[in-house]
């Protein structure tokens, strides 16, 4: 049995609370932002961005309004004319900067929200589908992934408070919730997201955001309940295939949840915008971050005795879908990337036009992160195997993920007023202490082996062909 | 080239002659060659044969598609004959990359694949109309085959394969 030690449950506690003290405090701050500091911000970014037209024309605007206001602000700077109309277009680009500025701590702690509740909902995936494959080799690590999926109720309790506010209009996350948009007769009417509406009015929202979390909540509860009940049940293996059956369900609402839940949580930031594989392309981000949490959880119960039968090969095994697994997600931001930029149709270059100009260190190196280094670190299979590597590895691609969600969320939010300071570190602490506590927590209850699991001999057995396991008893036998 | 004398010892189960091999091996008896119908997991370690080097050539002849990748899409579509690619006519290379990169990613699995499978031919020494090296055709089917050169010590040979569980021990001269 694994020990909660009383050091580790106060450093995550602090780092809980350090995050809540950190995004109080920019929550505080960005609500005191007015339209001078708006005014400000309009300025500095004018003087940065002199130097050429394009660049220009970026900092002024953001995605949302991206292809009528660029227009006006082009004309409007070019003329300089003062008459009724650009003084009021002024004040709407300073009431919308303003926005942006008051977005900022919202975003923050939506980017490590998402990252976090996403991660956890890709552990709970990949451990269903451990169930519906009957996979032998992980039955080891069954109880890691167990106990990483807690962080999911928290979470999703957080997430619900998040779109409860959105909703409520306390922030201005989702420009298609803007007073007015599907009002013909308002200043603000968007035909574009008129359009959308009967995807995208509040009421569909809010229930369709309840639905995801109720499921995905419903099945983690079950599963968990009923893997522990599995190990002393000796029924024949009738909660094993109660559990098979459980888990089935799940990946198929799974599916059509997880894609949804890109478009409603993540593509509605961008109501203009539309890709057609952003729900794939969430679903690698996740599932590569998920298998790296796997591995690190993996790696450090292991070196406190507390999973007894893991072996180098279980580890070289979730190397391997996490060298696999970045390289698919490259493959699906390489194809939204190429297609968009191969055929060049305005409302859908918005979103990169964004990210590449106001954007463009974290843009590209997010890819460099999540693709070049682990094909160089882990591309060669002894490396795989060694704990260490697997560590530098799997760090880089967390760091390159939230880079990834960071770059999905807020050139939609808060466009150029963009910083990395304490209200993303905050963010960051927090949900990392959150998973930390949630998981030790969990691990800790229970018994690290799913005895009752018919599979667990061969997860024992495991032993990749060209790995020496240092100290394994009956290496003879390794079929 | 001088004849030798070299003892087959037939097996008819792949764990037997995973044993039988061990057995060899610790009574320190140097062991020429195993024939096998199928791969046998461990073997190679058994017999003390050095890892393969094969992946090591994989990846660089990986990268030299990718290089061939970059300077055919170079001079095809820029140089010799320059593309006005997806409406962008900027006649550079690293702007339209984008549309390269399958060209790239193809040629870098062609190259891997066919010069490594051209590597491992040659590597075991195998080309067109080349005569089988197999002593016997058995061990294309269902048996496996281990051969030892003998210097002087058959009956000691015979006496310890005879207990490791082999189907058929014969003496033949080697060409």
């Amino acid at each position: 049995m694994y020990q909660f030690s009383g050091k580790l449950k106060t450093f995550s506690l602090a780092l809980i609370i350090i995050g809540v003290i950190g995004t109080a405090f920019s929550f505080y701050s960005g609500s005191k932002k007015t339209i001078e500091d708006a005014k400000h911000a309009i300025e500095a970014s004018h003087n940065v961005g002199h130097g050429s037209s394009h660049e220009e024309t970026a900092v002024h605007n953001d995605v949302a309004d991206l292809e009528n206001h660029t227009a006006k602000a082009v004309v409007h700077d070019v003329e300089e004319a003062h008459d009724a109309t650009s003084d009021k277009e002024h004040a709407a680009h300073e009431e919308h900067v303003l926005h942006q500025l008051q977005n900022r701590p919202w975003s923050a702690f939506y980017v490590a929200l998402f990252f976090s509740l996403g991660i956890t909902l890709l552990v709970l995936a990949f451990y269903a589908i451990q169930r519906v494959a009957q996979v032998g080799w992980s039955i080891l690590i069954l109880r890691v992934m167990e106990a990483i999926t807690a962080n999911l109720l928290p979470t999703s309790i957080i997430m619900l408070v998040v779109i409860v506010a959105s909703v409520m209009h306390l922030n201005h996350l989702f420009p298609w919730m803007a007073e007015g948009t599907v009002d013909p007769t308002s200043d603000n009417y968007d035909a574009i997201i008129d359009g959308k509406s009967g995807w995208m009015n509040a009421t569909g929202f809010l229930i369709r955001s309840i639905a995801y979390l109720l499921i995905w909540n419903a099945y983690r509860f079950f599963i968990r309940k009923s893997s522990i009940k599995e190990d002393t049940a000796n029924d024949g293996n009738k909660t094993y295939k109660k559990n098979f059956t459980a888990s089935v369900i799940f990946l198929f609402l799974f599916m059509i949840t997880e894609s949804m839940m890109s478009w409603d949580w993540i593509m509605g930031l961008d109501p203009h915008w539309f890709s057609t594989l952003f729900g794939w392309y969430v679903l690698a981000t996740l599932l590569v971050s998920a298998l790296t949490v796997i591995a690190f959880f993996t790696i450090y119960f292991r070196s406190k005795g507390a999973l007894p039968g893991v072996n180098d090969s279980h580890i070289h095994d979730l190397a391997k879908f996490m060298f696999g697994f970045s390289v698919f997600w490259t493959y699906l931001w390489f194809s939204q990337f190429m297609l968009i930029w191969y055929a060049d149709i305005p409302e859908e270059t918005t979103y990169f036009v964004m990210r590449f100009t106001e954007y463009k260190l974290p843009f590209l190196g997010m890819v460099v992160m999540n693709f070049v280094f682990p094909i160089l670190l882990l591309l060669n299979s002894d490396f795989k195997s060694k704990p260490w590597f697997v560590f530098i590895g799997g760090f880089v691609i967390l760091v390159g993920h939230y880079v990834d969600v960071f770059i999905m969320v807020m050139p939609s939010t808060v466009g150029s007023q963009w910083y990395f300071g304490i209200p993303e570190m905050s963010a960051i602490c927090f949900f990392l202490g959150l998973l930390i506590f949630t998981t030790l927590r969990a691990f800790s209850k229970v018994s690290p082996i799913p005895a009752g699991n018919p599979f667990l001999k061969e997860s024992e057995h495991f032993h990749y062909y060209n790995i020496e396991h240092s100290e394994e008893e009956g290496s003879t036998d390794h079929h | 080239m001088e004849a030798s004398k070299v003892i087959h010892a037939f097996y008819t189960d792949d764990e037997v002659l995973l044993d039988a091999v061990k057995t060899v091996k610790a009574d320190h008896h140097h062991i020429e060659e195993v024939f096998c119908p199928f791969p046998v997991h461990g073997l190679d370690k058994a017999l003390g044969l050095a890892p393969t080097k094969l992946a090591i050539t994989a990846f660089f002849y990986g990268i030299t598609g990718l290089s061939f990748a970059i300077w055919m899409t170079n001079y095809i579509m820029i140089e010799d004959w320059p593309m006005d690619i997806g409406g962008k006519p900027s006649f550079s290379w690293i702007e339209n990359m984008p549309a390269f990169v399958p060209i790239m990613f193809e040629l870098t699995v062609f190259f891997a694949a066919h010069l490594m499978v051209i590597t491992f031919y040659m590597r075991s020494r195998l080309w067109p109309f080349k005569d089988a090296e197999n002593p016997d055709p058995r061990t294309t089917d269902d048996h496996f085959l281990m051969e030892i050169p003998v210097h002087n010590n058959e009956d000691t040979l015979v006496a310890l394969l005879s207990k490791t569980g082999a189907v058929e021990i014969n003496i033949v001269d080697k060409q």
